[in-house]
């Protein structure tokens, strides 16, 4: 076992101060980018990259990839403590993480997060190591019809993410995919529902939209409300309850596994990656929940599959990236740009030729994720305190403050910020209305992935006698439709089941 | 006593605004208008350091992506001030045929480049386990299915301007699938979703050991792929590439454009930033302000007729 022995010298490496605080500077900066919303985890990445000019491949490597972590799980902070998730990974902790937050359990929400952060990120990591080639080759075989398919699946998640009402769920999905569509198509290249702004050419950016559509809402509440009481109830301290929580998560070992299966492969689908894991795992675990009516009301569950799962995602985006040299997410396409500055080609011949980077790598990210927890419980505690003690009349305008500054910085656009803020009014009124922001930046995201794979495949089925039977010939297809029918028509399963059991117990 | 300090103060202001006046003397901001990561991001990071080093001042990279660039663009000649401190990488021939098509905020003619540095060509590559081991053996394939599939960066681009040219001349029906970056049309070359991909020279050396090329859309044969034939060798008059350069906002100052034209000249003749990038797959183009102009001039007539032979297609 070749692989052990680097894996041992990858550890050595940290034995070695400069790549120690290379990797404790990586989980500094990555947490405060996470929690930040706006700072997506795909930006910090690419912000410090040029700092990597100055290191050795491992070093810069190891650097990258603790930031990587530290964001995907810091934006858990401000989803719970906020309702606005930090990055898109984090969208769905927004839904169990903030009121629990709201209901004294802040803390608690926070140290659930980083337990099931640490699992899923080493669960990645470690999956990583098993079965990278072999996976790699299992990712190839998704093509055009298979996104098509796995993008509609995706929006079958909306009826397990909307509460109460499954119609407006599935509205608010259509308002996402409409989004979706403005500004230059995917595919093709035309320019589309932009009425002649050149704003508009870009489309409608996710992460003006999560902060627009989660956070605004939030303050304007704030701010009608003029009670934070309702808000938040000081966050409880009890003694000894990081370790009761550390018990607590850990011994839900099948939600756990779950969120982090489910995270790891749509880590390795090439194109897909946390904004989508996070989603579709709280769905999973909503469906498989013996209790699914009480998601969303403030339970740790929500936020164990969401945590997890996109923290797994990052072990399964290295597959593709390393075995392939295709990026798995976009943050792994950064990650790609970095190799090759440092001259390495990302592919299977990595493995051979510097096996020393990358298993110095692989092991520089375990190491940070354990890392991580402490600095991330300190950084989670001094965050959740400044927002209970910070006095309302100062808490809505430096949210506001911060959500302006995270929606300019995507890139240093002020229309981002315009665009932002119109979501914002438009995402309170739809709250208004029963539509939760969930299924809208659902649909959002989804909406091109289904729409580049339709017409992609159309294309690439041009070789058939009709072009469209290609996304009813491929078997990988059928899998994808199967789960979709089987999910779509779940809320009416449920009822049934409900109504049944109900009239057993009269 | 006061004023007397006050008066130091504002001689002081005085000749450290004269020395101010001496361009660059504060980062300059150099925006690339997509995802980074890809060919122009690379390129931007490989001149950095050559340019902070020239220039002496640092070089900050950012990225606007958005509409194939066309948002940064926008930006560049509506928006950004015309001092040279933000200067934004341009893409041909990207910059003419997005006007062309249309619902964009800029025009052709507005793009002030002032160096074009470097350009990928375009080359027709199959994957490496495909039967398909020469251009004849595509030509027999497309005739024998009927429909060949090739993918590529985006519609229109240069990819997707030679893939039609290609059908055109060769009259093989050839379908065209457009994936939003050359790097995302890999997969589905390896996966055997796509036939082949018309694709860029740096593609090609990136996955050399997953990717035949089976021709080039240059003039003469490449370094790179010495026993590659061309399209003219192979009798087709397909030559077709994407250049990369460099522009600064419309009314920027002459003299701010000479410091900037010559330091991206001095890094072009860096031997060792000539031998990564050669290295990496692009070629190497010297294009100043006079020659970009030119250059853009004589493409615009040619990517005219090429837009209004596909329209409709």
């Amino acid at each position: 076992m070749a692989g052990l022995q680097y894996l041992a010298y990858g550890f050595a490496q940290f034995f070695v101060v400069k790549t120690l605080l290379l990797m404790l500077g990586g989980v500094c900066v990555g947490l405060v980018i996470g929690a930040l919303p706006g700072l997506s985890a795909t930006m910090g990445v690419a912000l410090f990259l040029p700092v990597t000019y100055w290191l050795s491949p491992s070093e810069s490597l190891v650097f990258l990839g603790s930031l990587y972590m530290a964001a995907i799980y810091g934006g858990s902070f401000s989803a719970i403590l906020l309702r606005t998730p930090g990055t898109p990974s984090n969208i769905g902790t927004t839904f169990d993480g903030y009121p629990m937050a709201k209901l004294g359990r802040g803390w608690e929400a926070i140290l659930t997060a980083t337990f099931s952060s640490l699992y899923g990120g080493l669960f990645g990591l470690i999956m990583f190591l098993v079965s990278a080639p072999m996976l790699a080759r299992v990712a190839l075989k998704f093509g055009p019809p298979e996104y098509f398919w796995l993008g509609i699946f995706g929006l079958t998640v909306i009826s397990s993410l909307s509460r109460g009402n499954t119609l407006k769920g599935f509205m608010g999905g259509l308002i996402g995919v409409l989004l979706s569509t403005v500004g230059v198509a995917p595919v093709g290249g035309n320019v589309r529902f932009t009425f002649n702004i050149p704003e508009l050419i870009g489309g409608v950016g996710l992460i003006p939209a999560l902060v627009g559509l989660f956070c605004i809402p939030e303050v304007i509440d704030m701010v009608l409300n003029r009670s934070k009481k309702q808000l938040f109830q000081e966050a409880k301290v009890q003694k000894g309850i990081i370790w009761k929580t550390f018990t607590s998560v850990m011994k839900k070992q099948v939600d756990l596994l779950r969120a982090s299966i489910i995270g790891f492969i749509i880590g390795v689908l090439p194109g897909a990656g946390g904004n989508i894991a996070n989603l579709v795992a709280y769905s999973e675990a909503v469906r498989a929940s013996k209790h699914p009516e009480k998601f969303g009301t403030g339970i740790p569950e929500g936020v164990i599959a969401t945590e997890a799962s996109n923290n797994a995602v990052v072990g399964g985006g290295f597959v593709p990236l390393m075995t392939l040299g295709v990026p798995g997410t976009p943050v792994d396409a950064i990650l790609y740009g970095a190799l090759l500055m440092q001259g390495l080609r990302p592919g299977a011949e990595l493995f051979t030729r510097r096996a020393d980077v990358v298993y110095t790598f692989i092991a520089g990210v375990i190491v940070a994720t354990f890392v991580m927890v402490p600095i991330g419980l300190a950084f989670g505690r001094a965050m959740a305190k400044f927002i209970t003690k910070i006095p309302l009349s100062l808490l809505a305008p430096t949210v506001l403050f911060l959500t302006m500054v995270g929606s300019y910085c995507v890139s240093n656009n002020i229309s981002d910020v315009y665009m932002m803020l119109i979501l914002g009014v438009l995402g309170f009124v739809l709250r208004k209305l029963g539509f939760e922001a969930g299924p809208i930046t659902l649909g959002l995201i989804l909406g091109s992935i289904i729409e580049t794979g339709l017409v992609q495949g159309l294309l690439i089925g041009r070789k058939l006698a009709q072009p469209w039977l290609i996304f009813l010939t491929r078997p990988l297809c059928w899998v994808f439709i199967v789960l979709s029918v089987f999910f779509l028509f779940w809320p009416v399963i449920m009822r049934k089941r409900m109504v049944v059991s109900g009239g057993d117990q009269k | 006593m006061k004023s007397r300090v006050l008066v130091a103060l504002l001689a002081l202001l005085t000749v450290v605004s004269l020395f101010a006046e001496k361009f660059p003397s504060k980062p300059i901001t150099y925006v690339i208008c997509f995802a980074p990561g890809g060919e122009s991001d690379i390129t931007a990071r490989l001149q950095q350091p050559y340019l902070e080093k020239i220039l002496g001042v640092p070089i900050v990279i950012t990225y606007k992506e958005g509409g194939g660039g066309a948002v940064g663009w926008t930006e560049l000649v509506t928006r950004a001030k015309p001092d040279g401190y933000t200067i934004y990488g341009t893409n041909l021939p990207h910059t003419i045929l997005q006007p062309l098509q249309g619902g964009v905020g800029y025009k052709t003619e507005q793009i002030n480049n002032i160096y074009f540095f470097q350009s990928t060509p375009c080359v027709l590559a199959v994957s490496i386990d495909s039967p398909i081991k020469t251009f004849q053996d595509f030509v027999e394939y497309a005739r024998k299915k009927g429909v060949v599939t090739l993918g590529g960066s985006g519609q229109p681009s240069a990819n997707s301007f030679a893939t039609l040219r290609l059908a055109k001349l060769t009259g093989l029906n050839i379908t065209y699938v457009p994936f939003s970056g050359s790097g995302t049309a890999v997969p589905a070359l390896l996966g055997g979703h796509v036939d082949g991909l018309m694709t860029y020279t740096t593609m090609a050396v990136q996955y050399k050991d997953k990717m035949r090329v089976i021709a080039v859309a240059t003039e003469e044969r490449i370094p790179l792929f010495p026993d590659v034939p061309t399209f003219r060798e192979l009798g087709i008059d397909l030559v077709e590439k994407a250049y990369r350069g460099v522009a600064v906002p419309p009314g920027t100052p002459a003299d701010v454009k000479r410091v900037l034209e010559e330091a991206f000249r001095q890094v072009n003749n860096n031997p060792e930033f000539v031998a990564k990038m050669q290295e990496m797959g692009f070629v190497i183009e010297n294009y100043d302000e006079a020659a970009a102009a030119k250059l853009v001039a004589e493409l615009i007539p040619y990517y005219k007729q090429l837009w209004e032979e596909t329209q409709g297609k």
